[in-house]
């Protein structure tokens, strides 16, 4: 069971967040210029990287997403951002 | 081996059964302990030969003594007898063996031995098929038989716990650890997995700071627990997870065992270390046991375990159990391997250079042949040294690093929060175990001392030498013998992990505790390499095997998923209704006693003709609130929303981004800055959490606000011709004429008080309102409406006749009636896609080559040809192509319909939408149908009703 460090909460168990995406990973808009191997590879590419990694996570139990910094291979957490705006 | 008393126990005993014989134990036993003093020698059968085995060890290593064990009516299968405390009445069998261990008639296999060694099986079944063979060869090998009948309670609960060092073993090392921490000021939790604290204090005779080895253990166990630390015992910290946190298994006296997760700033891991045998031919008879554990049968339960006792050994240890087991009165001889055994005063005998040629007694151990010479004995004891329980270490990703001093594996360097101490970090002297344990705890003063200098414990290994006649074993558990290592270094399974999984070495339920060393070092003669070189297999949790209810806790049974009820499942119950789950919610499937398909069609018809009263409660209501509420429902939305009225409401999709129907429900527009998004009840925690995600992600989230308000609401639906007149009743304050609240229009206004709402929806495809209030109204407001509806005719209506009643109307469950692939355009609603400005949720996906293709599945109506019964769910729509059968879709929904009279059904159709009226064939578990493919809505099309 690992600990997630919720900006707002705090240290949590794992099983009160849940996975939202990898972090940078831009909408193709608008849809009329968007070419379908762009779409396809926001839809469907992950990078899914070995060892460091930057992903959204939500705390389901406060309902904010935030970047969580970790590594795949060690379960190390390395970092956990608000995405609020104005705040780092 | 004649195992006895001492002294004579007095007093009631505690009976028991061992594979029918009636037998008396004593309070403080453990079944292994009993089984001894009543003179049993084979407990059992072993795994592949059927060989007859005897108790090896007394706690979590023991390899043999699996038993199946009854109390109170309750079977447990496998229980290792020697960690089970004996209890009055238990019934005991012996497992792998029929009709019992003494007697089994399984026991020729031994015979066949040499042809069957280690991959035996898989190489002669595999012709023509495994699987022809499998289930006879399983029933001959397995362990214990599961009660198919017991259903335990789910009632073990998970306690979560925090300290800052968290003590695994209540030893001298574990204890002066836990001590010091506590002096340091430190929040201490201590966890051992024996019944009372003090680990090897209790088999070894020991003066620490002035008291007795066992008086200095539970003083400090006292003064632990006054202190206000947590003391566990019979609690096994069986394994260590991410970030730290260690798993325990408590057994607890007359409750249910607990699980406890916990997580400490450090772990000391004080587990002790554990005698492994020596490899000698027949080294798995019974009667040949672990030093260790006789020493422990001795000091714990008064059991001498033989009077004519031969110990082979290779260290020094040994020569205490055997001054030990003397004093209690057996005659003692000690085998040691070593060419110079160690020099001392006692007057025991004692063979230098003395290996273990052969060994008599098939059911019991008679003699031994040491160089030659027959040896006469009734008790075999093995020390081959000790192996330290590193387990939570490498669980932890600790590494190891083998040490020729000791002969064994001691962790290399410790892992951050985890400090390993005493024996199971090699240190077997007690001053040394003291004071690393102590240092352990933070202690910066002396630490804790024995008044008299360490036991000996020198020792020179004996490791397995290959290409000896005769069957040594190696894995006592799972029957591996040094020949099955010895092929599989032939065969090239050189790696110890791929020995393991060779030959199961160390794959049976008690992981190799007593075998892995000995394996390896046998891997490692065979191949010419050191111990170090050839390395350990990896230490993977648990340590003991734990029971599923102890993992499962008591999220089993009603807790697994809880059902949401309700407000007013009580009301409903004193109508009569029969509950069902829809989407998580338990709610009226039909009312009253008759055939349920009778109540359905009722229902039905009777809402059809005047007006039924429905719980709908558990559709969605999502509040979303703001200056940007409107762009948000919007973006989420197949529909535009936003263009609507202020009191309008509209009914939509919402899309995943690869453009598939996620949900389906209304939205109404209470004002330019809030918006009510009405989802399926199964969808509410989805919906609000894309909502939110989106939310975040895209809009200025000070401006935009979204929450899930269900819970607050009762919701009752009066759906029929005299709805409107049933709500007029009701006295809510609101015009009802059809210009003043047509079909898709809200309200708000007041019941009983309080504010309310009101809504013209309809699933029915009849006039209907939605009426909700506050959950605590919810008993008056059905009470107001049962009392209006008595005069009009109506009828409570439960979730099955609104299924039926929504498929005559077309009106799509989503997830039912559209699947991971179905877009809106699949159920004939194109204008967004094809007019929408503007971005939403889904798009792009719309327009991809795929969403675009001419053959979709499409959603439709079937009508059954041949028959007038309902066309099974499920059933398949086929055609042939080129000679080849293939489904073409396939049936959503079916019901029969006494309204239309005649069964109805929904699909998805490759090219559905443009094929109606054609006929096509459907297959059905072997079974061949036709129908006739016509538009979902086989109901009122012309949606006169909904004014009706």
């Amino acid at each position: 069971m690992q600990l997630f460090p919720c900006p707002f909460c705090g240290l949590r168990a794992e099983t009160e967040f849940h996975f939202g995406a990898e972090a940078g990973k831009t909408r193709p808009e608008p849809a009329a210029d968007v070419s379908a191997a762009d779409w396809a590879r926001y839809l469907h590419a992950k990078k899914n990287p070995k060892g460091p990694s930057r992903e959204i996570w939500v705390h389901e139990t406060c309902g904010e997403f935030f970047l969580l910094e970790r590594d795949t291979v060690t379960h190390e957490v390395t970092g956990s951002q608000s995405l609020r705006k104005g705040e780092p | 081996m004649t195992a006895r008393r001492i002294p004579t126990p007095t007093g009631p005993g505690l009976h028991f059964t061992f594979d029918g014989r009636a037998m008396t134990g004593i309070a403080g036993d453990t079944i292994a302990s009993a089984l001894l003093a009543n003179g049993v020698r084979v407990v059992g059968r072993s795994f592949k030969y059927h060989r007859p085995r005897g108790i090896f060890g007394y706690g979590a290593e023991e390899p043999n003594a699996l038993v199946d064990v009854t109390v109170n009516g309750r079977t447990t299968p496998n229980l290792r007898a020697t960690t089970e405390p004996l209890q009055d009445g238990m019934d005991v069998r012996s497992v792998n063996a029929s009709p019992t261990a003494a007697h089994d008639r399984n026991g020729f296999l031994d015979g066949f031995s040499r042809f069957i060694p280690a991959g035996f099986y898989y190489k002669t079944f595999i012709w023509p098929d495994w699987h022809l063979f499998e289930p006879r060869i399983r029933a001959m090998a397995g362990l214990g038989r599961l009660d198919l009948d017991n259903r335990p309670a789910a009632d073990c609960p998970q306690i979560a716990a925090r300290c800052d060092v968290l003590v695994v073993g209540a030893g001298p090392a574990g204890l002066a650890a836990a001590r010091a921490a506590s002096a340091a000021g430190q929040s201490v939790m201590l966890v051992d997995d024996q019944t009372e604290p003090g680990g090897s204090l209790r088999l070894h005779d020991a003066t620490i700071d002035g008291m007795s080895g066992t008086e200095w253990a539970s003083g400090i166990v006292a003064d632990l627990r006054r202190a206000g630390h947590t003391v566990l015992t019979r609690t096994t910290a069986f394994g260590v997870y991410d970030h730290g946190l260690v798993s325990a298994w408590q057994r607890r006296e007359g409750k249910p065992d607990a699980l406890w997760q916990i997580r400490a700033k450090t772990v000391v891991v004080a587990a002790g270390a554990i005698e492994r045998p020596l490899v000698f031919p027949d080294n798995d008879r019974p009667g040949i046991m672990s030093a260790e554990a006789a020493l422990a049968y001795l000091k714990l339960h008064g059991v001498l375990v033989g009077s004519r006792i031969v110990l082979a050994t290779n260290n020094d240890r040994a020569y205490f159990v055997a001054q030990a087991l003397r004093s209690a009165g057996a005659e003692v001889t000690v085998a040691d391997t070593r060419a110079a055994p160690p020099a001392s005063a006692d007057a025991i005998t004692r063979l230098a250079g003395a290996t273990i040629d052969a060994v008599h007694g098939r059911d019991g151990v008679e003699a031994v042949n040491i160089g030659g010479q027959r040896l006469e004995c009734d008790c075999l004891l093995v020390s081959g040294g000790y192996t330290p329980t590193v387990h939570l270490h490498c669980q932890a990703g600790g590494k190891l690093r083998y040490d020729d001093q000791i002969a064994a594996f001691i962790p290399a360097a410790f892992r951050p929060g985890m400090v390993v101490v005493g024996a199971a970090n090699g240190v077997f002297g007690l001053s040394g175990a003291l004071a690393e344990g102590h240092a352990a705890g933070g202690g910066k003063d002396a630490p804790p001392s024995p008044a008299s200098p360490d036991e000996a414990h020198a020792i020179e290994p004996a490791w397995p030498v290959p290409g000896k006649p005769g069957r040594q074993w190696i894995d006592f558990q799972n029957d591996v013998t040094l020949k099955d290592v010895e092929l599989a270094a032939r065969e090239n399974f050189r790696s110890v992990e791929h020995l393991k999984r060779y030959t199961t070495l160390g794959m049976a339920t008690d992981q190799g505790k007593t075998s892995n060393m000995n394996g390896l070092a046998a891997m490692a003669a065979v191949t010419g390499r050191t111990i170090a070189e050839t390395g350990t297999t990896t230490y993977r949790p648990p340590f003991v095997p734990v029971p599923l209810t102890v993992v499962a806790g008591r999220r089993r049974g009603e807790l697994f998923n809880p059902v949401r009820r309700l407000t007013l499942e009580n009301e409903y119950r004193k109508t009569g209704a029969v509950f069902r789950e829809y989407g998580g919610w338990l709610r009226p499937a039909w009312f009253g006693t008759g055939k349920a398909e009778d109540e359905i069609a009722r229902e039905a018809l009777r809402s059809r003709e005047t007006v039924g009263i429905l719980d709908a409660s558990p559709l969605g209501k999502i509040e979303v609130i703001g200056p940007d509420a409107g762009a948000l429902v919007d973006y989420n939305s197949y529909h535009t929303i936003s263009t609507l009225k202020p009191g309008r409401i509209r009914y939509g999709f919402m899309l995943t981004e690869s453009g598939v129907i996620y949900d389906d429900g209304v939205v109404s527009k209470v004002s330019d800055e809030h918006y009510i998004v009405s989802c399926s009840s199964g969808h509410v925690a989805g919906v609000t959490a894309r909502l939110e995600e989106w939310r975040q992600d895209r809009f200025d989230p000070a401006r935009v606000f979204v929450h899930n308000s269900t819970p607050h609401w009762a919701t009752l639906t009066a759906t029929g011709p005299r709805s409107r007149d049933l709500v007029a009743a009701l006295g809510l304050g609101v015009d009802l004429a059809d210009d003043a609240l047509p079909h898709m229009a809200f309200a708000e206004c007041r019941f009983d008080g309080t504010t309310a709402r009101l809504a013209r929806v309809s699933f029915t495809g009849d006039r209907s309102y939605e009426v909700s209030v506050p959950q605590s109204k919810a008993a008056a407001l059905l009470a107001a409406m049962t009392e209006a509806g008595r005069p009009l005719g109506a009828v409570a209506l439960g979730s099955e006749a609104l299924l039926l009643m929504r498929a005559e109307k077309g009106f799509i469950i989503a997830g039912k009636d559209t699947d991971g692939t179905t877009m809106p355009h699949d159920l004939g609603i194109t204008a967004p896609r094809d007019r929408r400005k503007g971005e939403f949720v889904g798009k792009r996906s719309l327009f991809t080559d795929n969403a675009l293709r001419d053959d979709r599945q499409q959603g439709v109506g079937l009508v059954a040809v041949d028959e007038n019964v309902p066309l099974p769910v499920g059933a398949h729509g086929v055609a042939t192509r080129d000679g080849v059968r293939r489904s073409i879709g396939f049936v959503t929904s079916s019901y029969m319909s006494q309204t239309l009279g005649r069964p109805i059904a929904l699909a998805l159709i490759e090219r559905g939408l443009s094929r109606i009226g054609e006929q096509i064939e459907l297959v059905h578990l072997g079974r061949t149908m036709r129908a006739t493919i016509a538009p979902a809505c086989a109901f009122d099309p012309e949606g006169a009703r909904i004014n009706g």
